[in-house]
């Protein structure tokens, strides 16, 4: 006996919670497949930025649209997910990266995001404890950060709330198209079929795109993180060097997280994010060299995760070019958690309304019908040549 | 061919020396000052302590272990106050007085030891409440007493030795109390006879106790320790239900060993859930081999005290040499596989006199601290759990509760988080998971960070 | 051998031969020998050897063999010690909490 619903979403990351979410909050019917727990991959072990500048132009209007909900998660899901508007430091080394910053600032603020211009009499009273290295920095208020191992698992329970079906331990292994819909099998053997289908697999996602001749340059890597021991908090903002060697912050309870390029490779077949120790070592003297007075504090854990990366640097949203019905989330390239719950929104209007208002023309599957460039924040985040080890 | 043995326990010496008589170089890495790992520790310079004293009946094999590895020391490279704290592929990432550092092998001999195995109660974090095998440490290595009136409490046959050893250095004994009822004991006779004479000293460490007029209690339940700052009671219930309250001002804590499997998991070792032991146990064969180019010996592979660690130690290194073209002898091989055998038999008999009360450690009361690291109490975890919120896995619940989280990685508190979750959720124990290992496997500081060349 | 001190945690069991070595915790002057580790020589003169950092109270280690890292402990001038293995050096400037940032 198969299960109908109209729409079954393909892994339970924040992408697909918040999308079963909005679509429960709709009244319409939907399950989410997945085949570990919610929120164990990426969603889970992410650095838990929410940061609004420096990111892709075209980017703005999803982003924008995501802070709001993110702003609004007691209202929305009862829980806040430890969110802090901490804000978010931008900073530059040497006078070629301040100019990026300015760059970057002029685009943020087009967007209307209050960016602050600081130079180092600036960062010496409000941050004191910024190394002397860092000769300036944007300043960016409304960034946040919000606990990555609370946010799908609590959403996921709104979205349960709400009347969606959550079933985890639960890998789908076989998808048809069919009469205008979609057939599933999943590793126990039950089937599913669905009118609308979302693949939002995140490392996974590739082969379930290239089911439907939807092959993208997709591979599985993440950042390097790691975190130390409890320290008394003194760190507000989050704070980020524009060369990527340390994106930090420090949580209330003390513990100090740091993430960094260049990324490296991960096994979705495998399930393994090892992190190679001389990465660790390159964080801990990068983490030393902006922020002197942690030198002393110990590293306690190091992680990473599984995520796709894509090329061009920006993620797939929006309907299969293959197929009506089918809509990809997926390739968020590392900065998918900020921008989650806002694809679902758009996702569920997609699957409701037939479209969304947020412009997201740029991030179309089709695009890599032909050969897309390779982005020089690709070159910048990854070890040469695209080798992460 | 670069042979490392990391650990400089019976084990891991015997594996140095073992290397170095067949014409090889080893490296042999060890976190302690000292050889000897943590049973066989000897004083520090300058403490006059009478180790061969203490010792007792195993005096003649601690003696002959140090002897012969002083005798090997040219041939090995040893270096002490060694940290492995990452493993990537063939290299070692090493700390050496606040110093990074990595070394590459072929073949890899992990004989890492073990730690107490814990189950927490009411009060385990006030000063003055010590593990068991810590305990010990303090006299052989410091010569020191962890207080002047000790309670010796768990499941373990190092409780009558310790106190044993306590009395004789002048400490109060304030009582010696046993989880596990005495008729497990007897029950495991068949078992304990696998190695007689241990077995015996056991037993006469009993007796030499109650004939002192220290209080033995057996089939004792644990309930909380009292103190602000320092230890003032224990509180336990005997089988009657009775409360005691025993007057003390420090507590040895234990229940058995718990291997330190950390690098054997990042050299890439898999892991068996052991029914006997209730524990995951790195799966090897015969002779140690865990994968390629990768062998465990000693505590760190399977519980079995120091005699096993030592036969074990050489046969690791022996399979080392098989396989990479020695010739080696196979009737050394045949007799220490027979008595490592025979001693890992023995070692589950002990499992069943001194049992691992998993009931106890799953049913603590609300208000127990599980994590010293993370302070996280036992209610914690069953209210996570409570809200459907994570399905009953150890990683998961890690993650949300941050149990297992902290500077030691769950190496105290990972026993008891398995067997609550288990009880909460009504899975079975071998379902729950087992917390995986991160590196760096001990906590160190970003000053450290030198980048290997 | 000293007569245990009345606030001391550990008692020494067997006679000293090495050097006698002084030290300052929180501020206090205080002594110990050459082969002892930072944590028996504290335990040797006060309760503990370190503040927990999510509650009042405070810790003195509990497995005392580098596996628990409950024994923690800061220099004066910010530089960790996990004072189980750490030896004992003459002139050292303990603490059982961080100093504050600005003054490392
Ligand atoms: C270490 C790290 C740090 C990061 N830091 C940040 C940050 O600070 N800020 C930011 O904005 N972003 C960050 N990101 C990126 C962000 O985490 C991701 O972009 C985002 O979580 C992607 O969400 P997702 O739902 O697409 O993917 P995932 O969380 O990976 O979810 C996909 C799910 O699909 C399931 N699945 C796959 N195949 C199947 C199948 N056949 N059947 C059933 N289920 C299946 C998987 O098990 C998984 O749970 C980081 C990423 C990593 C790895
Ligand atoms: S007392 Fe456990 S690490 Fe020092």
């Amino acid at each position: 006996m198969s299960t109908t619903v109209e729409t079954i979403i393909i892994g339970g990351g924040l992408v697909g919670v918040w999308t079963a979410y909005f679509l429960a909050k709709r009244g319409r019917s939907v399950i989410v497949l997945e085949k570990e727990s919610v929120g164990a991959q990426s969603s889970g072990v992410n650095f838990g930025n929410l940061r609004l500048q420096g990111r892709y132009p075209d980017q703005y209007p999803l982003s924008l649209r995501s802070q709001d909900l993110w702003e609004r998660l007691p209202e929305l899901i009862g829980d806040a997910c430890e969110y802090d508007r901490t804000g978010h430091l931008y900073c530059a080394f040497n006078e070629a990266e301040a100019e990026k910053l300015a760059h970057y600032a002029k685009v943020s603020r087009a967007n209307g995001i209050a960016i602050e211009d600081l130079d180092r009499s600036d960062l010496d009273k409000r941050f004191p404890y910024m190394g002397g290295k860092v000769i300036a920095a944007t300043f960016s208020e409304r960034d946040a950060v919000a606990n990555p191992r609370l946010a799908t698992p609590a959403t996921s329970r709104a979205a349960q709330a709400l009347g969606a079906t959550i079933i985890e331990n639960c890998r789908v292994t076989g998808i048809e198209a069919r009469n205008r819909g979609f057939e599933l099998r999943v590793d126990d053997g039950r089937t599913f079929s669905c009118t609308h289908l979302v693949n939002s697999a995140g490392a996974w996602a590739a082969d379930i795109a290239a089911r439907f001749g939807e092959t993208v340059p997709a591979f599985a890597a993440g950042p390097p993180q790691f975190v130390t021991e409890p320290v008394p908090y003194f760190i507000g903002p989050s704070i980020q060097t524009i060369d990527g060697s340390v994106i930090a912050r420090q949580i209330p309870r003390g513990n100090v997280i740091l993430a960094g390029y260049p990324r490296t490779a991960s096994d979705p077949v495998a399930n393994r994010a090892p992190v190679p120790p001389h990465k660790t070592l390159a964080g801990m003297t990068a983490l030393a060299r902006v922020i002197p007075a942690l030198a002393h504090a110990s590293v306690i854990r190091v992680w990473s995760g599984i995520e796709a990366y894509l090329p061009d640097m920006i993620p797939i949203i929006g309907p299969s070019h293959a197929i009506p019905g089918l809509f990809h989330a997926f390739g968020f390239c590392g900065h998918g958690y900020q921008i989650g719950p806002g694809v679902g929104l758009c996702l569920s209007e997609w699957i409701c309304d037939g479209h969304t208002p947020t412009p997201l023309a740029a991030f179309c599957i089709a695009r890599f019908k032909s050969e897309v460039a390779v982005s020089e924040k690709f070159k910048a985040e990854f070890d040469s040549g695209g080798q992460s080890r | 061919m670069k042979a490392i043995v990391v650990g400089g326990g019976p084990a891991g010496l015997r594996a140095a020396m073992t290397l170095a008589q067949h014409g090889l170089e080893p490296v042999l890495l060890d976190e302690a000052a000292r050889p000897g790992g943590q049973g066989y520790r000897s004083p520090a310079p300058g403490i006059a302590l009478d180790i061969a004293a203490l010792m007792g009946s195993q005096k003649a094999k601690y003696e002959r272990l140090h002897r012969q590895f002083e005798a090997a020391r040219d041939t090995i490279d040893y270096r002490e106050r060694t940290s492995v704290w990452a493993i990537d592929g063939h290299t070692l990432f090493i700390e050496r007085n606040g110093h990074t550092n990595v070394l590459t092998f072929d073949s890899l001999i992990v004989a890492s030891g073990a730690t107490d195995r814990i189950v927490p109660l009411p009060g385990w974090t006030v000063p003055g409440v010590f593990s068991l095998g810590g305990a010990q440490i303090a006299l052989k290595d410091q010569g020191a007493l962890i207080g002047r009136r000790v309670a010796f409490l768990g499941s373990s046959p190092l409780l009558a030795l310790a106190a044993k050893q306590y009395q004789a250095t002048g400490a109060t004994v304030a009582g010696v109390f046993d989880t596990a009822p005495f008729y497990a004991k007897i029950r495991a006779v068949p078992h304990l006879l696998h190695a007689p004479h241990t077995a015996l000293r056991g037993l006469s460490y009993l007796a030499q106790l109650r004939m002192s007029g220290v209080p033995l209690h057996f089939g004792i339940e644990p309930v909380r320790i009292e103190g602000c700052d320092r230890v003032e009671t224990l509180v336990l219930r005997d089988r009657t239900g009775r409360e005691m309250h025993i007057d003390c001002d420090a507590v040895a804590l234990g229940y058995g060993l718990k291997p330190e499997t950390q690098l054997a998991e990042l050299a890439g070792a898999s892991f068996a859930f052991d029914k006997s032991f209730r524990m995951w146990l790195p799966v090897i064969d015969a002779d140690g081999r865990a994968g390629p180019d990768l062998y465990l010996a000693g505590d760190g592979a399977a519980i079995g005290g120091a005699d096993a660690a030592e036969a074990s130690g050489t046969l690791a290194a022996l399979a080392l040499l098989a396989d990479t073209g020695h010739t080696v002898a196979q009737s050394q091989i045949d007799r220490l596989r027979a008595s490592i055998k025979r001693l890992r038999r023995f070692q589950r008999g002990l499992a069943t006199a001194f049992a691992w009360p998993h009931r106890d450690a799953g049913a603590l009361p609300g208000e127990t601290i599980v994590c010293r690291c993370e302070n996280v109490s036992a209610g914690d975890i069953r209210a996570a759990l409570g809200v459907g919120l994570i399905p009953p896995e150890l990683n998961r619940v890690k993650a949300i509760t941050r149990c297992g989280m902290g500077r030691c990685q769950g190496r105290m508190c990972g026993p008891a988080l398995q067997e609550i979750v288990a009880a909460q959720s009504g899975a079975p124990v071998a379902t729950v998971g087992r917390l995986r290992t991160q590196a760096p496997i001990k906590p160190i500081a970003l000053s450290a960070a030198e980048m290997p060349r | 051998m000293d007569e245990p001190l009345p606030h001391a945690r550990f008692i020494r069991a067997v006679p000293r031969n090495g050097k006698r070595l002084q030290f300052v915790f929180e501020g206090e002057a205080m002594s110990g020998f050459e082969g002892e580790t930072v944590l028996t020589a504290l335990l040797c003169n006060t309760g503990h050897v370190r503040q927990f950092e999510f509650s009042a109270t405070l810790r003195a280690g509990f497995c005392i063999m580098a596996a628990c890292q409950d024994c923690w402990v800061w220099c004066e001038d910010g530089t960790r010690l996990r004072a189980c293995t750490t030896p004992l050096a003459d002139g050292m400037r303990l603490l059982s909490s961080p100093p504050p940032p600005e003054q490392v």
